[in-house]
């Protein structure tokens, strides 16, 4: 199994290599990046080009780990109960599947993400050492013991909100999903927007790339953005020779799509503000 | 074999396990690099380094480690090297036309033929600067059937593939991502949660199992109970000392107040310069302006408040011990009062102090808070926040 370069998804060799070391030594990989950089959408493609099947946890303040193994429902247990039904004599029927499970016991291999772990509680990771070490655990309720058939590909995501633990981390292969190049970045927009004019994507890049490298930025546009922004270009079907207005005027056209914080467009405003004066 | 390369790595502070270099040995068995130098590089990078902070220093690391590695030249390996005789023929088969290779064999001598093929072998290097394969590919090639693979060791086209490879980590390009705030928040937010009270608030929002049976029982018919989800109930106020000398511990003092902002819900935080008066500030830019009564807090907030006072505690002795000995403005009451005062509303009370344990005993205000505080006085390392909390309970 080898994954590389999609027809939606372009990768780097540093990604490829991580995420080929990831599934030839069924250990997890730990992803994490800018926001926008396509971490999640990392796992999809895996799951796409592979050809496996995806299962999805997204994590929540309020995840606890077993969630992710199984839950016991007590509560319509002790209603069928109430209500004479047959189905209350066995456990077995109250124990719902969590996403690890379904994972686990997929035939073929399949793909699992757990994404924005740092989303959870400080320890959370820990409470999961053993289920992604060793792909098995202990359903309490019933004594029986789920393993992995097929040991599944497993993407982490984190958003650096919260460190993760040591010891969960020993366990993971890690990559930092670099913001892309321009070049990289030209790719990844031609592999979207196939029917792009040459001269419209130079200029917006151009544009893109001076913007991020505003200082004071509370959030830098990324990936998803300038997608975003782009598909609106198109679909107002702007002319380049609006993009390159004045360059005194420092807010780009559609700026809603690429700033996403009143603060950062007040700045902006105030940088054209003093431009405009000089 | 990569020993050196794993203990520098640790030598410089990447934490790294065995566990994680075997997994590195295990892919490197696996083939997974392939013997090029740049996927052996990304390879290393994702089994040893678990956080980008740490991508910058093991840049450099590899840099010292292996690009040597790139330089070894024909010459110095045939030089060194043992070659066996089938293998140095069949490259000569390669290298050199039918008649050279009559040639030699009407000189007969082997040492002939090793001379002349290590002068071909370094003309071709000269004259194809451009990187072409001349030793054939990793497959086919007599030193990759040897089990020498060039592609691992670069033989012949080091050029080329020395300017591609070393791009990626002679460029360094996770410098910036080195300077993380974060670093050690989480073995803080560990050590807080020693203070942990965990009480029951709020919505009944949790099923409560017990409950339920109990009450189901009793009345026969199904009776679902609730109650409020279990939180940390610990009610905290902080008060940080703040300018003057305590801007030299301005990062770690952030640290600490960021984990204990995770920690805890009910904090509450004051800022105070030097030694606690009789007024108090939220916000810095503003601290004349805003003041807030030390006084209404005593009243505001009751004992069930655990307080800590974060400070280096270095001041002159009047601005304890003497009325109107503050530096900054006249107080009417000494700070030996205001301490008193706090300390007796909130019994549970601590002194954090950033600066280092052994040098307490030189500042002869450190001594005196000490002596205020009942020697609850704490440093500001894991330990000491371990000391603290258990004081705190």
């Amino acid at each position: 199994m080898q994954f590389n370069n999609t027809e939606n998804y372009i990768t780097t060799e540093d990604l490829e290599m991580a995420v080929n070391a990831a599934i030839n030594l069924e250990k997890p990989l730990l992803i994490k990046g800018e926001p926008g950089t396509g971490k999640t959408e990392l796992a999809k493609q895996v799951a796409l080009k592979l050809g496996l099947e995806l299962f999805e946890w997204n994590i929540k303040s309020t995840t606890k780990a077993h969630q992710g193994l199984y839950e016991y429902d007590a509560v319509s247990r002790l209603r069928d109960s109430q209500l004479g039904d047959k189905k209350v004599n066995d456990i077995k029927n109250y124990i719902n599947k969590g996403t690890i499970w379904m994972a686990f016991s997929s035939e073929e291999r399949a793909v699992l993400l757990i994404d924005e772990i740092d989303k959870a509680d400080i320890e959370f990771p820990n409470d999961l050492l053993h289920e992604l070490d060793k792909m098995k655990f202990l359903v309490y309720e019933t004594g029986e013991i789920i393993s992995a058939k097929k040991r599944p590909i497993i993407i982490i995501t984190s958003n650096n909100e919260k460190e993760l633990p040591d010891a969960f981390l020993r366990r993971c292969f890690f990559h930092y999903i670099q913001f892309p190049d321009q070049e990289t970045l030209a790719k990844i927009i031609n592999v979207h927007f196939p029917k792009i004019k040459n001269n419209l994507l130079q200029s917006a890049l151009e544009i893109f790339f001076e913007i991020r490298e505003v200082p004071g930025l509370k959030k830098k546009p990324s990936t998803s953005e300038i997608l975003d922004w782009i598909k609106l270009l198109l679909v107002e079907d702007i002319p380049v020779s609006d993009l390159k207005k004045d360059p005194k005027d420092m807010l780009p056209i559609l700026y809603g799509a690429l700033l996403k914080n009143e603060q950062d467009v007040q700045l902006f405003e105030k940088l054209a503000f003093i431009n405009r004066n000089r | 074999m990569y020993t050196n390369f794993f203990l520098d790595i640790k030598k410089f502070g990447i934490p790294v396990s065995i566990q994680e270099y075997l997994t590195f040995l295990e892919c490197l068995q696996n083939n997974l690099s392939e013997f090029e130098i740049e996927k052996f590089y990304f390879l290393a990078r994702a089994t040893l380094v678990k956080h980008e902070k740490f991508f910058d220093i093991f840049d450099q690391i590899f840099s010292s480690n292996f690009n040597g590695y790139e330089k070894i030249n024909v010459k110095a390996i045939i030089d060194k090297m043992e070659l066996p005789n089938e293998w140095l023929e069949k490259l000569a088969e390669k290298l050199l036309t039918k008649d050279q290779m009559n040639e030699i064999k009407s000189l007969g001598s082997f040492e002939k033929l090793m001379e002349t093929l290590k002068k071909r072998l370094e003309e071709q290097k000269g004259r194809h600067q451009g990187g072409n394969k001349w030793v054939g590919t990793a497959g086919t090639s007599p030193f990759g059937a040897y089990g020498y693979n060039p592609e691992g060791v670069r033989i012949g086209q080091q050029e080329s593939r020395h300017k591609k490879a070393v791009k990626v980590w002679d460029k360094r390009i996770f410098k910036n991502l080195d300077e993380n705030s974060e670093i050690g928040t989480r073995s803080m937010k560990i050590a807080l949660k020693r203070l942990r009270m965990w009480a029951r608030n709020g919505l009944d929002e949790e099923f409560d199992l017990d409950n339920t049976i109990a009450s189901t029982a009793r009345s026969g018919f199904l009776d679902i109970k609730t109650r409020p989800e279990k939180e940390n109930a610990v009610k905290i106020i902080i008060f940080f000392d703040v300018g003057g000398s305590m801007d030299a511990y301005v990062s770690k003092i952030q640290e600490l107040f960021s984990a204990a902002r995770s920690a805890f819900k009910h904090i509450e935080y004051y800022y105070f310069h030097n030694c606690l008066y009789e007024g108090v500030w939220k916000n810095n830019s503003r601290r004349w302006e805003e003041q807030i009564s030390t006084f209404d807090l005593i009243h505001k907030f009751n004992k069930d408040y655990k307080c800590i006072f974060v400070g280096d505690a270095a001041m002159s002795p009047y601005e304890i011990e003497m009325v109107g000995g503050a530096n900054e403005h006249y107080n009417n009451e000494s700070g030996r009062t205001w301490l008193e005062r706090a300390r007796s509303q909130w019994p549970n009370n601590i002194w954090i102090n950033p600066t280092h344990e052994d040098y307490w005993q030189y500042t002869q205000s450190t001594l005196m808070l000490q002596e205020i505080f009942d020697n609850r006085m704490v440093p500001l390392t894991l330990n000491g926040l371990d000391e603290g909390m258990k004081l705190l309970n």
